[in-house]
């Protein structure tokens, strides 16, 4: 049947870009997801209104008390448009490109090019915030304000505003109008330690020895989703894992199970690096263990 | 079919092992460097520790090519990566420090973002021209116009039943119940926000900027065309330019802004639609940032200066005086900066 022809197999989304650097390697940046980032948001803007209110709070009793309203008048009127605008610019514009909901949950926004965030992109990027977030708002609000007076009218300009809000949920890139134009992107930038070597902890002792059958079984996939379930250490995951090796290598059960899956990782590792250093690299199980 | 065998043969060694002996202890320190300099600046390095920066993070990164070639410990791999990036952004992508950003920002950026706008500016010059021309024609050949063109809460009294006296009275009347710091505040930051928003629409096509601007002209126009029917037109004049000149320049370089990311979106000629996007957007953003300065300067005009100079002559003068240092500032023409990174 030509017109049912099979799709092409897609290569699974990922927020995974490649980013290369001067020196010519790429560092695989990971974008931040939207569910991320709108948290990022939200923690901003409640940070934003709270502390919005105590100054409110503040200053109306203050201004109570020395009779001096028109000086705090004018202070909250600049305080909130600084708020407002300068929170989002200036927090970005400093050496973290972040503002404190986005430390805090390990973003960063980073020019797309790779090269410094100018105070242009910063301001760019905010600046159409006006548009993705307040215009939506204020038709809220103005249907509030109107009833359904002009039902369709509101629906359109919802509709129309929509667009730029869920912006970010129709691209690739998680890119919001704001980002687009200022030409950024927010990256994770989750710190990591460096977990300790499987392999070597385990030369020291003595250990298994597994036949070429038994290790031909998996291939890298199978590595790493094992090194995972070691560093996880997870019981019930160790001894499932364990009892399918077993029973596809056709071991008998020696009733360690974490020492018989570090061996196991350590014999698999070796082997599959030796496949590499002669060019056979093995993706996965289902990939030939090549001839020998 | 498999035998299994205790405590035998060589200990299996793998690529990851040999290589975390080797250099962990760069990767530590450069761990550690990086994450001093995320938690305040570069300044709390010693001399040494800045010149060992760069070698430490080029041996991660190649670090990072080996192990990903040679080595199967995802963990080790995942960590490396995690450590360049972030000595990347350490090494490249700090912006400049604020002191530095402001010094550049008022000397190049702002005055040469406006001028690469000039063909929008003038576009947007006419056409509040055109508002203004229309909404003086309109109300001239018909009053009641005045009243579908400026909302009553505007208007405040100012409509074509009112008398000279009272049109009169509110271009030389004070303020009632002082406070006209707390106006200038409050003009700034209205007006500023509005400006931004025209700016931010701009991205729509540039439909709603140029809609924003033919409006502000309808209703200037409307109100100059009442004032002059009263015999108070040069007066009205001069009590607009005082802070007009300022703001109206303002209010045309925020449409011109979003006139060039609408545009560029629209029509991106040789470039990427996304390329030409960021150029644009770039640009206006400075420009933007000028743009609410210079409302802040006609709020504190318009909030304080008008109100205590009552003279016609003086406002004139200091509002065409505003508009000139703004135009000299603009567009005289000032040294290009110099493309290669040798004259940075």
């Amino acid at each position: 049947m030509p017109w049912r022809r099979k799709r092409e197999r897609k290569a699974p989304a990922s927020l995974r870009r490649s980013f290369v650097t001067p020196e010519g390697v790429d560092l695989r940046l990971e974008l931040a997801s939207a569910g991320t980032r709108a948290s990022a948001f939200i923690l901003d803007i409640l940070i934003l209104f709270i502390s919005l209110i105590l100054t409110t709070v503040a200053i109306g009793l203050l201004g109570i008390a020395k009779a001096q309203a028109e000086i705090f008048m004018i202070l909250w009127l600049i305080g909130a448009f600084m708020l407002r605008n300068g929170w989002f610019i200036l927090f970005e514009m400093g050496g973290r490109g972040a503002t404190p909901g986005k430390r805090l949950l390990g973003l960063r926004v980073v020019a797309r090019d790779g090269g410094r965030l100018t105070g242009g992109a910063v301001i760019a990027r905010n600046a159409l915030r006006e548009i993705e977030i307040f215009l939506p708002l204020s038709f809220l609000g103005m249907q509030a304000a109107d009833g359904a007076a002009d039902g369709f009218l509101t629906l359109f300009a919802l509709c129309w505003t929509g667009i730029f809000l869920f912006f970010p949920l129709f691209n690739r890139d998680r890119l919001r109008v704001g980002d687009l134009l200022a030409g950024t992107w927010v990256v994770n930038t989750v710190r990591a330690k460096l977990g300790e070597d499987l392999v070597a902890t385990r030369a020291q002792r003595p250990h298994r020895v597994f036949t070429d059958a038994a290790l031909d079984l998996y291939g890298i996939y199978e590595l790493q989703t094992l090194e995972n379930v070691l560093r996880n250490g997870q019981d019930d995951a160790i001894v499932t894992v364990a009892a399918t090796i077993r029973r596809k290598a056709g071991l008998p059960d020696d009733g360690d199970d974490y020492a018989f899956l570090s061996d196991y990782y350590a014999a698999l590792c070796a082997r599959l690096e030796r496949g590499m250093l002669v060019g056979r690299r093995r993706e996965d199980k289902h990939a030939s263990a090549g001839r020998r | 079919m498999s035998a299994l065998v205790q405590g035998s043969a060589a200990p299996p060694l793998v690529n990851a092992s040999r290589f975390r002996t080797a250099h962990e202890a760069e990767w530590d320190r450069l761990d550690q460097l990086v994450t001093r300099m995320e938690k305040r600046s570069v300044r709390v390095l010693s001399e040494d520790e800045i010149l060992a920066l760069p070698l430490l993070y080029r041996s991660a990164l190649s670090s990072l090519s080996v192990a990903r070639e040679t080595s199967l410990d995802r963990a080790l791999i995942t960590y490396l990566e995690q450590l360049c990036t972030r000595a990347y952004f350490q090494l490249y992508g700090v912006p400049d420090t604020a002191l530095r950003q402001l010094g550049r920002f008022f000397a190049r950026d702002w005055p040469l973002a406006v001028q690469g706008l000039w063909r929008e500016t003038l576009a947007c010059l006419v056409l509040t021209l055109v508002g203004v021309i229309a909404g003086w024609w309109l109300v001239a050949a018909d009053a009641s116009w005045y009243y579908s063109i400026i909302p009553d809460a505007m208007a405040s009294g100012r409509d074509p039943a009112a008398s000279a006296d009272t049109l009169r009275a509110t271009i030389y009347g004070s303020q009632e119940g002082g406070g006209l710091a707390t106006f200038a505040a409050y003009l700034f930051t209205h007006n500023s926000q509005v400006a931004i928003f025209a700016f931010a629409l701009g991205f729509a096509f540039t439909v709603p900027t140029v809609l924003l601007l033919l409006y502000n002209g309808l209703t200037l126009g409307a109100m100059l065309c009442l004032f002059a029917s009263k015999g108070l037109g040069l007066n009205f004049l001069g009590w607009l330019t005082i802070h007009g000149s300022t703001e109206m320049f303002a209010i045309i370089l925020a449409g011109a802004a979003g006139m060039k990311i609408g545009t560029a979106v629209a029509f991106p000629g040789r470039y990427e639609r996304t390329e030409a996007a960021v150029i644009a957007g770039r640009s206006a953003a400075i420009a933007m940032a000028g743009v609410v300065l210079m409302l802040l300067v006609a709020g504190l005009l318009e909030g304080i200066g008008r109100q205590t100079i009552q003279q016609d002559a003086m406002r004139y003068g200091i509002g065409l005086a505003a508009l000139a240092g703004w135009l000299t500032y603009y567009y005289l023409p000032r040294r290009r900066e110099d493309r290669d990174a040798l004259a940075a």
